[in-house]
């Protein structure tokens, strides 16, 4: 039986004025069903390249995208995703952005069970008091928890989540990695999450994969995480064995990802042109 | 005694029954030279309490005062740097920094004011790039030119406000260890606002909380040595506590503002379509051409 997610010899090539730059290649990644898995790496290695081609928003240049079984070529509601920019149209409202892809993936349903789906779904992220508001009017935490309910709405296979958090404060990327791993749990759907937060990969995953510095990038590790469920942040992070694997995903990140060493003048480059 | 001071300090805004406090309470009072963190989450009133410090805006209730002077107003003794640059875009970097050392220092000589812009480019690693304009820069490189800009004008006392939140991981990292050695090499006064525990324990000599009620948590002293490096760190079982226990005071203050959920308990049974193999083409009832990224919102 193949796997539930497969990836195999993905790569990705972009034609570029200087030519053609190969962005990932060789990627093969199996994915089992109900897992978590991370994808971390620095910005522009082409994790949300990766993450892209799986959504089917873009082909692979050569390789090939499985879900069980069938090939990816398009994306699909199956696959919902989260997206770092929220991508919510300002002018509908919470409850209206969730119903829009509710209302087209549940046609057998009533219009009264739809809107059930989207008031449990807006409850579970805490927005039943605010569902009425549209985008500019929520905070950039509110916005992110309704790509989440959206996301969720949908009951996917896969759940794509590209750096949903990455442009939160500390603490309210706490509150919705909470709300996200409740809803995960009660779900079980498998979950693709792109991040650079090398503790929230931790407290969210079952294996992380690691990714080297961009251009041509790959996969340099993966690693497994012991962690068992539910996961208590205040446990990990008591935790001796947490603390070794963050260093190694640090240490993999500081050292092993660049194909040169980092010195002190690295960032005074321009950031890379390909950062997704 | 400290260098500022803030005694019971209270501020909000509205009027009447209107009137939403933000700082309630507050006492600080900051040594020469040190580095100090103010950490809480966004809309904790961070930012109304840098604006303060600043002299940008007044207290309600309170007093706050500079080397024992009360504070009237913005001062050159205090230089700023908010997270986002504010640098003019048709200035290059040492016409931005020289825009503020021409305006402070009107009696120096032509000379002597472009070696001083030159040496506060140096102290920065900007020398490179000194006739680049912003847009030829990247967020590290922005911020470094507003450092600059900042310590420029020789203030006693720096005033952060989030000034790596922009940037991406590794050229924070780069960027904390650069600020870490040059206040080292400075000795000023700091008071950075953050919401990265890290990032606090990393640069501070003392982390002070700031609570969702608008009042400051006991300061946590940070008893590691320097300079500090993000790796060495991770070994260092202080650090592992430290960073317990600030978060831990972090996390306290969330049950206090979540909405509440659960009141919708029951999910309709009926299923996707996808299940029932029916295969459709879009994303959230918009094609995919909606959603490359930037392009919606």
């Amino acid at each position: 039986m193949s796997p539930f997610l497969q990836l195999k010899g993905v790569q990705k090539v972009y034609d570029t004025p200087k030519g053609p730059q190969v962005i990932v290649k060789d990627i093969d990644l199996d994915i089992g069903e109900g897992e978590f898995i991370s994808i971390i790496g620095h910005s522009g290695c082409g994790k949300t390249t990766v993450m892209t081609m799986v959504a089917g928003l873009t082909t692979p240049t050569s390789g090939t995208i499985t879900l069980q079984g069938e090939r990816v070529t398009g994306p699909g509601p199956e696959r919902a995703m989260v997206f770092q920019t929220h991508a919510l149209l300002p002018w509908m409202t919470a409850e209206e952005n969730v119903m829009l892809g509710v209302a087209e993936t549940y046609s057998r349903a009533t219009a009264a069970e739809r809107q059930g789906i989207v008031d449990y779904y807006l409850d579970r992220v805490g927005l039943t008091r605010s569902k009425h508001r549209y985008p500019p009017a929520l905070s950039a935490g509110m916005r992110q928890r309704v790509g989440v309910a959206r996301a969720f709405a949908l009951q996917p296979k896969l759940l794509l989540l590209d750096e949903p958090f990455g442009s939160l404060d500390t603490i309210t990327r706490f509150e919705l990695q909470e709300v996200l791993i409740e809803l995960w749990s009660k779900a079980r759907t498998a979950a693709l999450l792109v991040t650079h937060d090398v503790d929230e990969a931790l407290y969210l995953s079952d294996r992380i994969v690691m990714m080297t510095d961009g251009p041509e990038a790959v996969i340099g590790e993966v690693l497994t995480v012991p962690f068992e469920r539910p996961r208590s942040r205040h446990a990990l992070l008591d935790s001796a064995e947490y603390y070794v694997l963050r260093e190694r995903m640090m240490d993999f990140l500081e050292h092993t990802s660049a194909h040169a060493p980092r010195s002190p003048s690295a960032s005074t480059a321009e950031p890379p042109a390909v950062a997704s | 005694m400290g260098i500022l001071e803030a005694k019971g300090v209270t501020k909000g805004y509205g009027e009447g029954a209107a009137y939403h406090k933000v700082l309630d309470d507050v006492n600080l009072d900051v040594r020469e030279g040190e580095f100090l963190a103010i950490v809480g989450y966004s809309g904790s009133g961070k930012s109304t309490l840098l604006s303060l410090l600043a002299g940008l805006a007044k207290p309600d209730a309170g007093t706050m005062s500079l080397a024992g002077a009360p504070i009237a107003g913005p001062g050159r003794d205090r230089g700023i740097v908010f997270q986002q640059y504010s640098l003019l875009p048709w200035l290059t970097v040492a016409g931005n920094i020289h825009l503020a050392v021409d305006e402070a220092y009107p009696d120096w000589s032509a000379d002597k004011r472009r070696e001083h812009v030159d040496r506060y480019i140096k102290l920065v690693n900007l020398s490179h790039a000194r006739d680049r304009h912003p847009h030829q820069l990247s967020g590290g490189m922005k911020q470094r030119t507003a450092v600059a800009r900042a310590l420029a004008l020789n203030p006693k006392i720096l005033l952060l406000d989030e000034p790596f939140g922009a940037l991406d991981a590794l050229t924070r990292g780069s960027l904390q260890e650069e600020l870490e050695r040059i206040w080292q090499q400075d000795q000023k006064t700091v008071i950075m606002i953050t919401n990265d525990v890290d990032e606090a324990i990393l640069l501070a000599d003392r982390i002070v909380p700031l609570t969702a009620r608008g009042t400051l948590g006991a300061p946590i002293p940070v008893d590691l040595a320097r300079p500090r490096e993000h790796a060495a760190l991770n070994h260092d079982p202080r650090f592992k506590k430290l960073r317990l226990e600030v978060t831990e005071g972090l996390l306290a203050v969330v049950g206090h503002k979540a909405e509440e959920r659960g009141a919708v308990a029951a999910l309709p049974a009926v299923r996707p379509d996808h299940e029932r193999g029916k295969k459709v083409r879009s994303f959230f009832g918009l094609g995919p051409e909606r959603f490359v990224k930037g392009s919606a919102t």
